[in-house]
């Protein structure tokens, strides 16, 4: 089988000081890969890489395209690789507000990426934003609000439902639940793994929160200092970690 | 006022504003920077029209302005009495003996020819500044051609009124490429924009952009396919020349606050009136007013 993304050897460095360093791994249709590691040990720089957000020292990104097949996207042209960032990628930004839109009401939050690929049709438009803002468990009433309105909570998941309404195939999510309340973090870790069950989504999840890739990641990857340090299934690098870092980290010794 | 040079720039700076005209008009639609100079007026008063006036003048032209559709407003007289005294060029308020018109928020009513130039005054050039304020990112937007913005506007409209309520300053598609703000004129004037056989100049001042529409060049209003664009205007006939066709203002005609519509072009209505056409307004009127 052909992986979906097939991250190979990927490295950025800021100045002297190194964001990441010479990371690979593929992640397979359906799969969700989790991303752990204390703050400052590379996982934000990683993901952005992967995204496209910046351009790697060096390595390659390659993403099986849905017409061309596999191409490295750290390559392929400026309107090719923000073609994909609106169609088959989506961001789930830490900080709502970052991939929010918050002079625009939740419908046209929801809506943009469809109309950024050309429906041309309102009540359809505004038909599909409110079944989404159903699925991500917000109330149709609050259509037309703007999300400045919305708790913490709801702005994620509003957030979530602006991502993928466009039905992608890869989901990059940087500490999704980071920042909120923990009751309000289990309801959004609920929702998030309902859609990625019943959508079968493939997705990168960058998180420090290991309760986050307990529920959610298939494979796990621990970063220290730019480095993946230990990869495997989830179950197994959280119950019986092999690195000794991996072993801190899983202890909780680590204030992380 | 002998100071100056013809058209009050000099010719280096006229030569650079062509420049941007001449590459404005050969990539419809898209804001060419230039360095705009300080004029003698402030910037609400139409700085970059004033300047792009000033590059295209030639001692033969003759030249209109009008301010909201009428020659004799503050600014309107102003300007003309502008280039009047540092070009000496003949002025008009007739429409169509005009070669140049420079224009605030209208197009005039009269066709206009492939002999003509309209140079519009642009407060805000950039469309996607509503919504998306960083430059950076609109500057790709447009290079790049991501307009799915443009129609999260219309959305919001629709979703908050109904129906598309923007009323000037209506965006446009230019032959299938760039996203356009046609200045603040209303809607009803955003079908005149579409092939026009006279050339349109743009001038924003304070925000240094220029840009262009060749003669016969496509310009469509966008809208969704459930909501039409349509070019409205009130639903009312000229109170003075009886005009079903032209944009009409409202104005208050009495101490009594008692109102009536006319045009909003004053050339067009008063050479209506001279051949003959009254409103209801007007004295005498088989239709009382
Ligand atoms: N824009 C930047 N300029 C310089 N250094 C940066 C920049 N972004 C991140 N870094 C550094 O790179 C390292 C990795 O940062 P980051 O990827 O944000 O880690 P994480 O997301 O795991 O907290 C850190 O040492 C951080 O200080
Ligand atoms: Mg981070
Ligand atoms: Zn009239």
């Amino acid at each position: 089988m052909t992986p979906l993304l097939s991250v190979q050897e990927i490295s950025k460095s800021y100045g002297t000081h190194i964001g990441c360093a010479d990371v690979s791994f593929d992640l397979y249709p359906g799969e969700v890969m989790g991303i752990v590691g204390e703050s400052g040990s590379g996982k934000s720089t990683l993901l952005n890489c992967l995204a496209g957000h910046i351009a790697p020292d060096f390595g390659r990104v390659v993403f099986d395209t849905r017409i061309d097949g596999p191409k490295d996207t750290v390559t392929m042209s400026e309107p090719e690789r923000r073609m994909l960032g609106r169609t088959d990628w989506a961001f789930v930004h830490q900080h709502a507000r970052d991939g929010l839109r918050m002079g625009v009401s939740a419908g046209g939050n929801v809506g943009e990426r469809l109309m950024a690929v050309g429906e041309r049709h309102y009540g359809d438009i505004r038909h599909k934003a409110a079944d989404w803002l159903d699925r991500v468990e917000i109330d149709t009433d609050r259509i037309d609000d703007r999300p400045t309105t919305f708790s913490g909570g709801m702005q994620q998941r509003l957030q979530i439902a602006r991502n993928l309404v466009t039905g992608p195939r890869l989901v990059f999510m940087d500490e999704p639940t980071g920042g909120l309340d923990v009751s309000v973090q289990a309801r959004l870790l609920d929702l998030l793994r309902g859609l990625v069950r019943d959508m079968g989504l493939s997705a990168i999840i960058v998180t420090h929160d290991l309760a986050v890739v307990r529920l959610l990641a298939d494979r796990l990857m621990v970063m220290k200092s730019g480095h993946v340090v230990e990869a495997g299934l989830t179950d197994q690098v959280l119950d019986d970690p092999q690195h000794a870092y991996s072993q801190l980290l899983v202890s909780s010794v680590l204030q992380v | 006022m002998s100071e100056y040079n013809f058209a009050y720039l000099d010719e280096q700076t006229k030569r650079m504003i062509r420049r941007a005209i001449l590459k404005g008009l050969a990539i419809p639609g898209y804001q060419v920077p230039f360095a705009s100079r300080e004029m003698p007026m402030p910037y609400g008063w139409g700085t970059g029209g004033v300047q792009v006036s000033a590059a295209i003048l030639t001692p033969d032209d003759r030249f209109k302005v009008i301010d909201q559709g009428a020659d004799d407003t503050t600014n309107a007289v102003s300007i003309r009495s502008f280039f009047e005294r540092t070009a000496n060029v003949a002025t008009t308020t007739a429409t169509e003996d005009a070669s140049v018109i420079q224009t605030r928020h209208r197009i005039p009513e009269d066709t206009l020819t492939e002999d003509q130039v309209l140079v519009y005054q642009v407060p805000i050039p950039e469309p996607l500044r509503f919504l998306e304020p960083r430059e950076s990112e609109t500057r790709k937007m447009h290079s790049l051609e991501e307009y799915g913005l443009m129609h999260v506007k219309l959305y919001e409209d629709i979703s908050r009124h109904g129906h598309i309520a923007t009323s000037y300053a209506y965006p446009v598609k230019v032959e299938g490429r760039y996203v356009m703000d046609p200045s603040p004129i209303p809607k009803f004037d955003n079908p005149k924009l579409d092939d026009m056989a006279a050339i349109q100049l743009f001038g924003a001042g304070r925000e240094q952009r220029i840009y262009a529409l060749p003669p016969y060049t496509q310009v469509v209003s966008l809208d969704f396919d459930d909501h039409p664009f349509e070019a409205s205007k009130a639903d009312q006939i000229c109170g003075l020349c009886g005009a079903a066709d032209s944009y009409l203002d409202e104005v208050i005609v009495d101490d009594a606050g008692g109102r009536m519509f006319c045009c909003s072009d004053t050339d067009y209505c008063s050479r209506r009136r001279a051949a003959g056409h009254q409103g209801p307004a007007f004295p005498g009127s088989e239709v009382a007013a």
